[in-house]
């Protein structure tokens, strides 16, 4: 299957994935402490595995981090 | 009690998470200064990070174990929609309306674009948010903030990081005395524990902050000694205090006075 060429969090990255939960898998993003969006809209935990990507899409995968 | 958004606060100190010298700092800290609850924030994390640790590593797993509600912010955000959006990825994955709504609008001074804020506010509020806005202590804004549907109130005191403390309080004194029901809380440019005990004194409900304790040189006393600033701060705003007065007045009497002459 031919690669999605995608912008994950700023970079450029060629992948297989085709749906957004697929691509969390594929790039070893675990765990129920994340967030995501793509091309800045949110997509919620549960739309995740069938949210399909397209080229070019711009995802955004965020953590818990310090913050004042 | 403090009492926000129908949640009870048992402290009057919230405090910010970031630049600590270690993350087992924060627990320390928080735990000293009796912080009601922390602000937190979403970035990326890379992968291998994220899966060496799991998302947040050391940091979050040690917030996790403070049992404090946690405020998430919306720091570095410049636009209402930017700020929107990342308000909608705070309450995915912190599980909770709070936010901390910042929307940034001078690189220099860290100003709120009260504008974008007051969007910002409007949506976010009517989406089931319970909105926590940065604000300057501008008593208009204040005003449309509140019709946007915000509950409290946050102004600055001074530009974060700063340090300086409250630079115009005549401006607090103002939205204290117009809003006297509403939660404030002065949030960024605290110092010293003097400067919060300051705004406490002014009848503030409470005080956030994160780089005066984050930065000291130890933070865990300092943590302690702002919390005892806020509680000294708060006492002597119930206890009343003197109005400033031109000229001096005697605290001896003066009657019954032997006369030597």
């Amino acid at each position: 299957m031919a690669e999605l060429t995608l912008v994950v969090n700023g970079r450029r990255a060629a992948v297989s994935s085709r749906s957004l939960g697929a691509l969390l898998s594929e790039l070893s993003y675990e765990g129920e402490w994340l967030a995501t969006a793509v091309n800045g809209v949110v997509v919620h935990r549960d739309d995740r595995a069938t949210h399909v990507l397209c080229e070019g899409d711009r995802i955004e995968i965020l953590s818990p981090m310090q913050g004042g | 009690m403090l009492e926000i958004y129908g949640a009870k606060l048992p402290s009057r100190l919230i405090l910010g998470t970031a630049q600590y010298p270690s993350p087992d700092t924060i627990g320390e800290a928080v735990r000293a200064g009796g912080a009601s609850a922390v602000t937190v924030s979403l970035r990326r994390e890379s992968a291998q990070d994220a899966a060496a640790t799991g998302p947040g590593g050391k940091f979050w797993s040690i917030v996790r174990s403070l049992g404090v509600p946690v405020l998430p912010n919306t720091a570095g955000c410049h636009t209402a929609r930017e700020a929107i959006t990342t308000a909608q990825m705070a309450r995915e994955v912190f599980d909770t309306n709070w936010i901390k709504l910042e929307v940034i609008g001078n690189h220099d001074t860290l100003q709120p674009d009260v504008f974008e804020l007051v969007e910002a506010a409007r949506i976010l509020c009517d989406e089931g948010f319970e909105v926590f806005p940065y604000t300057t202590d501008d008593l208009v804004v204040a005003e449309r903030l509140l019709e946007a549907g915000c509950g409290i109130l946050m102004p600055w005191c001074a530009p974060i990081g700063s340090a300086r403390g409250p630079v115009n309080l005549d401006a607090l004194r103002s939205l204290r005395s117009h809003f006297p029901d509403v939660p404030l809380i002065v949030d960024a440019g605290i110092g010293r524990p003097s400067h919060a005990a300051t705004v406490m004194e002014l009848g503030y409900d409470a005080v956030l902050l994160n780089t005066a304790v984050a930065r000291a040189g130890a933070p865990v006393y300092m943590a302690r000694a702002f919390s005892a600033a806020i509680k000294a701060g708060r006492t002597a705003w119930h206890a009343g205090l003197l109005e400033p007065r031109d000229i001096a007045v005697p605290s001896t009497p003066v009657i019954g006075m032997a006369t030597f002459t």
